[in-house]
């Protein structure tokens, strides 16, 4: 039986023959170039209607001009498939280098561990897999939490170990180099909340209460807020990548075995840089997102400069100052927590590295959301 | 075809700013070589290799292919040579979000037009080839340091290429594994006639399958032997007999 290839260069096309000798040799002649620039046939072809006839297969290689890896792995299939039909194989007609490589290809046999069935699984079985880590995810987080808490616990008794130089670089990194970040965006905040409260506020004629809302909305929620937002796609999502670079370089693994608490050592300082820069990020977004607003109740909206310093003055009280600095502290708390708790979570792979960041940012957010939820609904309470 | 040699390298000095890694290193390796680059830790011999396959420009000298001029040809040239060369890195830099089929069949798709059925066979061999056999559809993050050496070996094979660079095969693999890996090695380049660069500390391997290689001193920043590994051994140069005998000379 004669197969032929369907590429048109005569130059580049294979040919393939089988030749029945007697009743059980199938001799399987293999000429031309089989390389892996053309479509080469299947293996199965060879088989198919032989019926039970053949019980060994020889070769014949004489007019073969070239070959490389797709002539081996035809054949490796061809083998393959003479296997599980009970042929033997007579290879001594193969090229010399053929023959070795597809020795070396089968000296190390397929390991059991090695098979794997189908990994797509159903729709139930998702949903209930991605539950279930939902819920193992709870747990996780209350642990690491308790191991911050024993953490801060050593450091107020002075046991905690870690460098200071490290607490001073985390300080730098969260603060002063934030600081371009948060000006550009507490000015735009500042200068859209004046320009909603001016579209209605001069319908009744009281452009002067622009200053009011700008100033209580930016110390009490919204300076805050957005300083914690852009600290978590900031900080804690470069926390994550830093702890879990860290964890596929073992270099966690080397701090446990020394018997060094990585919470102490990579954790606190950053929790601690946090939990003092946001607070002042804060502070310092409120003033420029003020500062906004005046600009543009001055230029727009015809306020007197003086007139809206003192109207902001005479709005703003300490309280203002304290809810928003609270929120700042905790918003910074959540962040690190998020991108620490990521970061030391991370797989052994630079993909878990990238999954590591995008969860802290989330995570981040989402306990930010949480949180402010919970701390309004308190201050209101309180009448704060 | 070009009768000049697959690579030859010419006056080359690799350099990070003022600090010299290499200089002047002349050497030719030849159709069919096994060719070793050998030296002592942090001489420059991964730095070497990255001006070879066309990741670092060098300081100064040229790296040819086939009689072309590498650094001085136009980009779309350089992009051809460099299909011609099959990397395997030391770390085995297999890409993490990809299995280990479709770490092999990526290179195949991008330069084949072979039907999905063949590339699965060809990936199929290929890891066999590594003895990595069934293991299509791991990731690199669930293997073995060894395993993703082996894998990166079967990638770097894919396309059956002309010239094969590898950097440290041998290291983090049990004996039989590196064995293995050397006879495959010594197999590619009899049946494939693929020119071999190595870029290997690993002194059996190095002996074994080594059919010429340079000596990078870490010292003079500059080649001090080259030749057959096996005659390196014997070599006049105190600073190459020490190393291939372990400082036992």
């Amino acid at each position: 039986m004669t197969f032929t290839c369907p590429q048109n260069s005569e130059e580049k096309k294979w040919q393939l023959d089988t030749r029945r000798i007697g009743d059980d040799l199938l001799v399987v002649a293999c000429g031309g170039s089989w390389c892996l620039d053309q479509e080469l046939p299947e293996a199965g072809v060879i088989l198919a209607g032989q019926g039970d006839g053949p019980r060994r297969l020889s070769f014949n290689t004489e007019q073969l001009s070239d070959w490389d890896t797709g002539f081996l792995a035809f054949l490796r299939a061809l083998l393959t498939l003479c296997a599980e039909r009970g042929l033997s194989v007579d290879q001594e007609g193969l090229p010399e280098g053929v023959r070795r490589l597809l020795a070396l290809a089968a000296a190390v046999p397929e390991q059991e561990a090695a098979k794997r069935g189908s990994t797509r699984r159903g729709l139930l079985f998702r949903v209930g897999a991605a539950t279930i880590a939902f819920l193992r995810g709870g747990p996780e987080m209350l642990h690491f939490l308790g191991e911050i808490t024993s953490s801060f616990a050593r450091l107020i008794r002075g046991r905690a170990r870690f460098r200071l130089s490290d607490l001073w670089w985390e300080i730098e990194e969260v603060g002063p180099r934030a600081v371009v970040i948060v000006s550009v965006i507490s000015f735009l905040v500042g200068l859209i909340l004046a320009y909603l409260g001016a579209d209605q506020l001069r319908l009744v004629g009281a452009q002067i209460f622009i200053a009011d809302l700008v100033a209580i909305g930016m110390v009490r929620e919204v300076g805050a807020l957005m300083t914690g937002i852009i600290i978590a796609g900031r900080t804690g999502a470069a926390f994550a990548a830093q702890l879990g670079t860290m964890q596929v370089n073992e270099e966690i693994d080397a701090f446990k075995t020394l018997g060094i608490s990585p919470v102490d050592f990579l954790v606190l300082p950053r929790m601690l840089a946090l939990m003092l820069m946001v607070p002042l990020l804060t502070l310092y977004a409120s003033f420029v997102g003020m500062l906004a607003g005046m600009l543009v109740s001055v230029t727009i909206f015809d306020v007197g400069m003086f007139e809206y310093y003192t109207e902001t003055l005479r709005a703003l009280e300490l309280k203002h100052f304290w809810v928003g600095l609270s929120k700042g502290s905790v918003y910074g708390a959540m962040v690190a927590y998020a991108g620490c708790l990521r970061g030391m979570q991370c797989g052994r792979s630079a993909e878990s590295v990238g999954k590591a960041a995008t969860s802290a940012v989330v995570t981040g957010i989402l306990l930010i959301t949480i949180s402010a939820s919970i701390m309004t609904i308190i201050f209101y309470r309180l009448g704060i | 075809m070009s009768d000049a040699p697959p690579i030859e390298v010419r006056d080359l000095t690799m350099a990070y700013g003022d600090f010299v890694i290499q200089r002047d290193l002349n050497f030719v390796v030849n159709l069919g070589d096994i060719f070793v680059i050998m030296g002592g830790s942090g001489c420059g011999k991964t730095t070497v290799m990255r001006a070879m396959i066309g990741l670092q420009r060098p300081a100064k000298g040229a790296v040819f292919y086939g009689g072309e001029d590498f650094w001085n040809v136009e980009y779309a040239e350089q992009e051809r040579l460099k299909r011609r060369l099959g990397i395997m890195f030391q770390g085995g830099a297999l890409w993490s979000s990809m299995t280990l089929g479709e770490n092999i069949a990526l290179p195949l798709k991008e330069y084949t037009d072979i039907s999905v059925r063949h590339l699965t066979e060809i990936v199929s061999f290929k890891l066999a080839l590594v003895g990595l056999a069934g293991f299509e559809d791991f990731y690199p993050s669930e293997l073995s340091g060894g395993m993703k050496k082996r894998a990166a070996l079967a990638r770097a094979m894919a396309l059956d290429p002309d010239i094969l660079v590898i950097d440290e095969p041998s290291s983090g693999l049990d004996p039989p594994t590196a064995r293995h890996l050397d006879d495959l090695i010594v197999e590619l380049r009899d049946s494939l006639e693929t020119t071999i660069v190595v870029i290997s500390h690993d002194l059996a391997s190095i002996l074994a399958i080594g059919t010429n290689s340079i000596f990078l001193d870490t010292e003079t920043h500059t080649m001090i032997n080259t030749g057959k590994p096996k005659e390196a051994v014997a070599s006049g140069d105190p600073r190459v007999r020490h190393f291939l005998t372990r400082g036992a000379e």
